[in-house]
């Protein structure tokens, strides 16, 4: 295992909290990803990768954080980015990839997914 | 010259985040925030009407408070297995909500909060399909949506 | 000694990650359906993103954090991609 000499001059309670970040933020998407690959449906695998894009990267980015600043003595925000990055995009992608099972599933007729509501009346002359 | 002069700013910001403060690039994230700023209002997006926009800490407070919870329930269903008889299935829930970003934001809350994911809005009748993970109550979800967060999203968003 | 438990913490987030990773492949490769495997390869940008960023607390630098912010961005308009494609079956309409 390297040394990791750059974080030599750390202070011992902020190597504690980068510790305990590090641990919760990789430990929550690994339970996530356990959580992907055995669920059984689809629909109930979408809620499984959640758990790595809400506090799986918040606790990264928390310990990249206080890491960097601490030993850079300067703020670094840069992390900030990527966790509202991926704040962001994360329910895009899923509502996209949901929409299309949906569609998917509708069109092959599958009894397990709601049918599609209907628009109240139809436009006449359309 | 800035139609949107919150846009510009914040993506000011985050070219200096990204780059480190100098005054050259504060010079050219000024340059790229205008012509992106003139990109977004050819695009003619829809004006947001802002309610009572002080109430945003308050709904940021919630959902990462809610995001917290759910993330232990969720861990706790992956990690105990099929140990327990457990039910997911969707949920169809009336809104009030009609303004676009307070949907847009309503959507982004449900699907980043671990257990619940937005699945279709229906815009004529509307109402909006959800798939819940651990569906113990219909009426309990649909009153935990309508009063937790489309409550506060209609005071801030008009 | 805090020092000695920020080693085995980094090594232990790796090791989770990598874990994640082989999981979210294996996913990719059971199926069975077209958008599991979509969401599998999502899953697997974020977790990629993930451990580039404990690689740049492990070795200090910070052109790993530049590395994870480019596989944010381009998994995100790839899975957007994707999921157009499964709904529709054409990219660009």
């Amino acid at each position: 295992m390297s040394t990791m000499e750059h974080a030599g001059d750390l202070p011992g309670w902020v190597a504690l909290l980068v510790s305990a970040f590090l641990v919760i933020g990789a430990g929550l998407t690994l339970v996530g990803t356990i959580g992907f690959a055995r669920l059984p449906t689809f629909y109930e695998r979408i809620h499984a990768p959640t758990l790595g894009t809400s506090w799986g990267t918040g606790g990264i980015v928390m310990a990249s954080m206080i890491f960097f600043t601490v030993l850079s003595t300067r703020p670094v925000v840069h992390e900030i980015l990527i966790g509202i990055f991926v704040t962001v995009t994360t329910p895009v992608t899923l509502m996209l990839l949901a929409r299309a099972a949906l569609h998917r599933d509708r069109s092959e007729g599958n009894p397990n997914v709601p049918a599609e509501a209907p628009a109240e009346d139809p436009v006449p002359g359309e | 010259m800035l139609p949107y002069p919150l846009l510009s700013a914040s993506l000011v910001l985050m070219w200096l985040a990204l780059n480190g403060f100098t005054l050259g690039h504060l010079l050219l994230g000024c340059i790229v925030s205008v012509f992106a700023s003139w990109g977004m209002a050819a695009l003619r997006p829809a004006e947001p009407h802002f309610g009572k926009w002080y109430l945003l800490p308050k709904l940021f407070a919630v959902v990462l408070y809610d995001i917290v919870l759910s993330n232990i329930a969720v861990v706790w269903l992956i990690v105990t297995g099929g140990r327990r008889e457990r039910r997911s299935g969707f949920v169809t829930v009336p809104l009030d909500l009609e303004n676009p970003i307070g949907l847009a934001v309503l959507a982004v809350v449900v699907t980043s909060t671990p257990g619940t994911a937005w699945l279709e809005y229906n815009s004529v009748r509307r109402t909006v399909l959800i798939h819940v993970l651990d569906l113990v109550d219909e009426a309990e979800w649909q009153h935990l949506i309508k009063t937790r967060y489309e409550a506060l999203l209609m005071e801030i968003f008009r | 000694m805090s020092h000695t438990i920020l080693l085995w913490s980094v090594a232990f987030a790796q090791v989770c990650l990598a874990i994640a990773m082989a999981l979210a492949a294996l996913r990719m490769f059971r199926g069975p359906r077209a958008q599991d495997r979509v969401l599998a390869l999502d899953t697997l940008y974020v977790n990629s993103m993930l451990l580039l960023m404990v690689f740049g607390i492990r070795t200090g630098k910070t052109i790993y954090f530049e590395a994870s912010l480019v596989i944010g961005m381009l998994g995100f308009v790839a899975t957007v991609a994707l999921a157009k494609f499964l709904m529709r079956g054409e990219v660009i309409e």
